[in-house]
């Protein structure tokens, strides 16, 4: 096993960690202030991955791809507000469970008519396509480096808004004690509509992000929001440097699990055993790192809420 | 004079599905005969999911988890020779109990929304393990090699045979299921939901009832995974994704939580809404989710409560109650 390999698969978890965090920033802000489970937050990455892959082929422009991918995700997101989200705040998880499941059923479907139910191509940037030499004997693939800075700046970005701004502040209140908060004079409702607003656009980001080098296909929401939903629980509900450690942590575990444990069973085990156990640890690596968190913090790495 | 009415309408709901098979090829309606079985034995699922939903409080969504190690038990078996339903289906509940208790006692310790995702984490590595089993057809799935066997002379192969028998298990086990509700331990159970500390400190092992109420649902909703696998002949990882077990989640409220027959009518709305849907548009998903976006919001008591008289039993749904909070 070749450092420059461990390297590669390093920076391939740290790109998928980032856009996790992307995901999941949104969703446990959403959580933690207004205490709404919204399933549908994968329907919002998979909006961001259509329109940009859409958007890409018909302007030409990656840019402008991400820019209406962004735009429109967040004019459904607040469609989606005004008309549902609105009416859950006072509800129980259960029911805002089952109401977001249905917005995911209403969401694939449309996609299902609009677009198809085949894979959608989704164009890599002709100046991106090409790998860089980031070390010597390790070319790596230039859009993911862009992947890379795009979900570092955007994770500083975050961070520096959420940590070091007023409005960052009464996001914070309301997210570990709301009703203080709104004693205090945080109009919570109104900073909730924001943060709302800008899940879905780092949600849509990541999907426009995300779309050239996975499937854009119907349920992709799906299939990345329990991944989002383990960082939540990992980082702590609420918390966004919670959100952000984890998703990290998962990204790595997750590749180390597909690319490693594979080669370390082959090299410890029968072949046939081997090539049985190396894709299940590489899918369950993920869900057993959130179990023995949770043994040891039953409330994640760092709750808003304690 | 309330209850006997009652008993009367099971006694006819039962003799009618009973007369369904003999009735169904009159009107040729044959193909519904596996319909009605399935949708039995999903009834029989969505019912043990109430029973901790509802009744104990616990929002599980990895249900479909213990549906399929109660599916997969009968595969293995299938593999390994044996045939005989009086192993394969008691061995498939016990299984799919011994792993839930498994699960519950480090679920258990976790509470709201963290224990909705210990559940699911669980949940999704049991799916991954049967996907991984390459021996039982990994991702592909798993044809048995038959109909197991019941009683000599009794030919489970024969449609109307197998759909009698499961009529007859799923009827007892929600008779069961209806009866643990109504016992000591059943109202232990809702007092715990309603308030937990309370419970507590009347010296009530909490987590222990929690955990034995856990592996009653798991092992009858292996139980229906057996019956499942065995009506339809074949098994897949599918069984198990993790929107399964939304679906059930789904059902469950839809039907009325923590009513004795939320997590029947649940299944049968849901089934029956999806069979009807798709015979007319392949777009049969969008008006199931309008369906679930409206019950959440006018109907957050299930269809069940739009009928019943009001019972002390409703679990408050409100955020000012005990519900699925933290």
């Amino acid at each position: 096993m070749s450092g420059i390999l461990v390297l590669e698969q390093l920076l391939n978890g740290l790109g998928y960690g980032l856009m996790l965090f992307l995901l999941a920033a949104g969703l446990t802000l959403v959580f933690g202030i207004m205490d709404v489970l919204n399933l549908a937050h994968g329907s919002l990455f998979m909006s961001g991955a259509y329109v940009a892959a859409e958007a890409h082929t018909r302007t030409g422009s990656f840019t402008a791809a991400i820019v209406i991918a962004v735009a429109v995700t967040v004019v459904v997101a607040l469609l989606l507000e005004v008309l549902l989200m609105r009416r859950l705040y006072t509800r129980d998880h259960l029911a805002q469970v089952l109401a977001t499941f249905g917005v995911i059923l209403v969401a694939d479907d449309i996609v299902k008519m609009a677009w198809g139910p085949s894979p959608v191509m989704a164009p890599t940037p002709a100046a991106l396509s090409g790998p860089i030499e980031l070390v010597d004997g390790l070319p790596y693939p230039s859009y993911r480096l862009v992947i890379l800075a795009g979900g570092l700046l955007v994770a500083l970005a975050l961070y520096l808004l959420v940590n070091h701004t007023r409005i960052g502040m009464r996001v914070r209140a309301g997210a570990s004690d709301r009703p203080m908060a709104e004693l205090m004079g945080v109009r919570v409702g109104r900073i909730f509509n924001g943060v709302f607003l800008l899940g879905a656009a780092l949600a849509a980001l990541a999907g426009a992000l995300m779309g050239p080098i996975v499937a854009v296909q119907v349920g992709m929401g799906e299939a990345i929001l329990i991944p989002a939903l383990v960082v939540l629980v990992i980082g702590g509900i609420g918390s966004v440097r919670g959100a952000f450690v984890a998703a990290l942590l998962v990204g790595v575990v997750d590749t180390i699990g597909r690319a490693f444990m594979p080669m370390l069973l082959r090299a410890t085990l029968p072949p046939a055993t081997a090539a049985d156990l190396g894709p299940l640890f590489a899918e369950v690596a993920m869900y057993a790192l959130m179990v023995i968190v949770l043994i040891f913090r039953p409330s994640g790495l760092f709750s808003a809420r304690s | 004079m309330k209850s006997s009415s009652r008993h009367i309408g099971l006694g006819l709901l039962l003799l009618l599905l009973a007369a369904f098979p003999l009735v169904a090829p009159l009107f040729g309606l044959e193909f519904y005969i596996g319909f009605v079985r399935r949708v039995l034995v999903v009834t029989l699922a969505a019912a043990s999911l109430n029973f901790i939903l509802g009744f104990g409080g616990m929002v599980a969504l990895g249900h479909a988890g213990f549906i399929g190690m109660g599916a997969y038990t009968v595969v293995a078996l299938s593999d390994a020779g044996v045939m005989s339903a009086w192993v394969m289906w008691p061995l498939a509940a016990l299984v799919a109990g011994i792993v839930a208790a498994l699960i519950g006692t480090v679920a258990l310790r976790t509470r709201g929304v963290y224990f909705i995702m210990t559940t699911l984490a669980f949940a999704q590595m049991l799916y991954f393990v049967v996907v991984s089993l390459r021996r039982y057809g990994g991702d592909d799935g798993y044809t048995l090699t038959g109909r197991p066997g019941l009683l000599p002379g009794l030919d489970l192969g024969n449609e109307s045979n197998f759909y009698w028998v499961v009529l007859a298990i799923v009827a007892l086990a929600l008779w069961w299921l209806h009866r643990a509700t109504q016992s000591r331990f059943g109202h232990a159970l809702m007092g715990i939901r309603d308030n937990e500390t309370r419970m507590r400190a009347l010296g009530y092992p909490v987590f222990k009832l929690q955990l034995v109420a856990f592996a009653i649902a798991g092992a009858i909703a292996g139980l229906s995974g057996a019956l499942l696998a065995g009506g339809n002949g074949f098994v897949s990882p599918a069984t198990m994704h993790w929107t399964q077990s939304a679906t059930l989640l789904v059902m469950v409220v839809i039907g009325g939580l923590g009513r004795s027959w939320g997590g029947p009518v649940g299944a049968v709305v849901w089934l029956v809404l999806e069979e009807a849907l798709k015979q007319h548009t392949e777009h049969w998903h969008m008006p199931l989710g309008l369906l679930l976006i409206a019950v959440a919001l006018w109907a957050p008591k299930g269809l069940a409560a739009l009928y019943k008289r009001r019972l002390p039993l409703i679990p408050d749904l409100s955020p000012a109650g005990r519900g699925s909070k933290t």
